[in-house]
């Protein structure tokens, strides 16, 4: 098994003592697709930034495709292809220009770009759109592109940070396709998303990150097999304090992992069949009245949830990242 | 080496970006041509200001509005700039293995390009107006250069400005604000001589004063070609300046990300 990233104890505040990685430590096993999976604002960007050696951690060390990312970063930036969250087209050129001054600087020969170039534009259905400026692409095209953009050198790495965010869900699948086609020909694939289901779709290995760490790590089966049994959410018709929920249920036999997030109550149950009478009952003795039910196989946000004690969309509104300092007017 | 391949390659982006814009290309090809006209026809009186040694104003003007075009176009680089940071264009490159100083100076070398189509413009109208350049071609040249010795060292200040401010609307206020009082506190429009003497010494210090003074000289019949490379040693030290001070503010960006 070969390692081609490496990140051990990854550490980095940002001016005005934002902690964006408290510690974070992977290992990326060659010709994989990894996820990093978190809410916005957990230090995914972050963790990406410094592996492909734009940012420096404070502390810590990381390795991408066997080079040291502070020590040989332009051995690092030789072997990798990134594709950021705004992607970095230059919207005033052609798609196919883009790719040429991408191929270029990366010390490409004209008799070798040209061929890879016609390869990429096929591979990623931009043939037709080739040769007009990008400003006109749809957001879909310009997220291919962007692919295109970092793979034109064919790097050992390619790090996708949040590939399909703003994409309409019909764009974000056929963007699913194409990275799922990507894999396979020995590339390493770190993807960051916030995404539950683009995680548990794409990635072979998966590290949940919450508040600049890793808080859980596996496949995604791994994860889930670690919930054992049912995920039971019930909403009930008003905020309620969790210590009164729990009284109410401390009768309810085979139930576990309660957790109380506002008006929703979640917990764990062998046999979630079984338990929903019992839970409900319990409720309705305590005077609680019950909005809806449902009882579901554990997904990526039972794990979530079971990790970090919130939920994701919780912690997606809590911890939303501001929008960047620099930003000129939208456009 | 690769420092200068990466350069052209930045330089026929910017190029191209520019090919793209007819409004662009039209807007800047007569902007310098209404100004040689519109101040050629307002300030022809100066000629008659006892002591002024020229009798053909165009003639006078025209090396200060070849100067003052490449001035006025340098001190926007670092827009542009500022649209490459907030589009991650600038990112893009710090994660590829391009030479950090070929990002700024495809800017400055696309904009030199520009200045001398602009500045050979400029010339041949003047010449059509019946103003006539001493030292042929080679005074032509001088004066080009010098113009963009000028414009590179003032571009490199846009972008290292940009660079620290990082906010489009400021960056063009600051450059707003900067441009004429720059522009006229020269001898571009006025014999160095017949300024107020508070003014000289301000243009004994302004770079776009140096640049005018050189240049029109470079074009002028018995030139002193030492005083003109003294001139344009000014220039260089100052390009030279300003292009580490754009070095810095590109480094300090760096470690902000």
């Amino acid at each position: 098994m070969t390692i081609a990233i490496e990140a051990e104890g990854l550490a980095k505040a940002y001016p005005g003592g934002v902690t964006a990685l408290d510690g974070i430590s992977f290992t990326v096993e060659q010709g994989t697709v990894f996820g990093l999976l978190g809410p916005n604002g957990a230090g995914k960007s972050t963790t990406v930034k410094i592996l492909t050696t734009l940012a420096r951690a404070d502390a810590g060390r990381a390795s991408v495709a066997g080079f040291d990312v502070l020590r040989e970063p332009a051995r690092v930036r030789k072997s990798i292809g990134v594709v950021s969250q705004s992607g970095g087209l230059a919207q005033e050129a052609t798609g196919r220009e883009n790719l040429r001054l991408q191929g270029r600087v990366f010390g490409m020969s004209a008799a070798e770009l040209e061929p890879r170039i016609a390869a990429l534009l096929a591979q990623f259905g931009l043939e037709q759109a080739a040769d007009r400026i990008v400003r006109g692409y749809s957001g879909g095209m310009r997220r291919r592109l962007d692919v295109a953009l970092a793979l034109v050198h064919e790097p050992q790495v390619l790090f996708l940070d949040e590939p399909t965010t703003g994409l309409d869900p019909e764009v974000r699948a056929e963007m699913w396709e194409e990275i799922e086609r990507l894999t396979g020909a020995g590339l390493t694939v770190l993807l960051t998303t916030h995404y539950l289901e683009e995680a548990d779709r794409l990635a072979a290995q998966l590290a949940i990150v919450d508040r600049g760490k890793v808080v859980a790590e596996g496949t995604p089966d791994q994860l889930k097999r670690q919930l054992k049994g049912d995920a039971i959410h019930v909403e009930l018709d008003r905020a309620c304090p969790p210590e009164e929920v729990g009284r109410a249920l401390a009768g309810v036999a085979g139930i576990g992992e309660l957790l109380v997030d506002d008006r929703v109550l979640h917990a764990r149950a062998d046999d979630g069949g079984r338990a929903v009478p019992a839970v409900l009952a319990a409720l309705e003795a305590v005077g609680l009245e019950v909005a809806s039910v449902t009882v579901a196989r554990p997904s990526l946000d039972d794990v979530y949830l079971r990790f970090t004690g919130r939920t994701f969309d919780a912690a997606e509104a809590q911890t939303a990242e501001p929008p960047l300092a620099t930003g000129g007017p939208a456009r | 080496m690769k420092a200068l391949t990466d350069t052209a390659y930045m330089t026929i982006r910017h190029l191209m970006a520019l090919w793209r814009q007819p409004w662009w290309i039209a807007v800047s090809l007569v902007q310098p041509v209404i100004w040689l006209l519109l101040f050629g026809a307002l300030f022809r009186a100066v000629i008659d200001i006892p002591g002024f040694s020229s009798d053909n104003y165009i003639q006078f003007l025209a090396p200060g509005v070849v100067v003052m075009t490449a001035f006025f176009s340098s001190g926007w680089i670092g827009v542009p700039m500022i649209q490459d940071i907030d589009r991650g264009v600038v990112d893009r490159f710090l994660v590829s293995p391009v030479r950090r100083p070929a990002v700024i100076a495809g800017r400055i070398a696309s904009s030199a390009v520009t200045i001398t189509i602009q500045s050979l413009i400029i010339v041949s109208l003047a010449l059509l107006a019946g103003a006539s350049f001493a030292n042929g071609a080679a005074g032509v040249a001088v004066l080009i250069l010098v113009a963009i010795l000028l414009a590179a060292a003032f571009g490199c200040l846009s972008v290292g400005l940009a660079l620290v401010i990082r906010r489009e609307e400021t960056l063009v206020a600051i450059v707003q604000f900067l441009l004429l009082p720059i522009s006229f506190a020269s001898a571009a429009f006025m014999q160095k001589d017949l300024m107020p003497d508070w003014m000289q010494t301000v243009a004994a210090y302004n770079p776009l004063n140096w640049a005018v003074e050189a240049g029109r000289a470079a074009v002028s019949a018995s030139p002193d070609w030492a005083a003109i490379a003294g001139r344009a040693g000014l220039l260089l030290a100052f390009l030279l300046l300003c292009g580490g001070f754009a070095l810095r503010t590109f480094g300090a960006y760096q470690r902000s990300v």
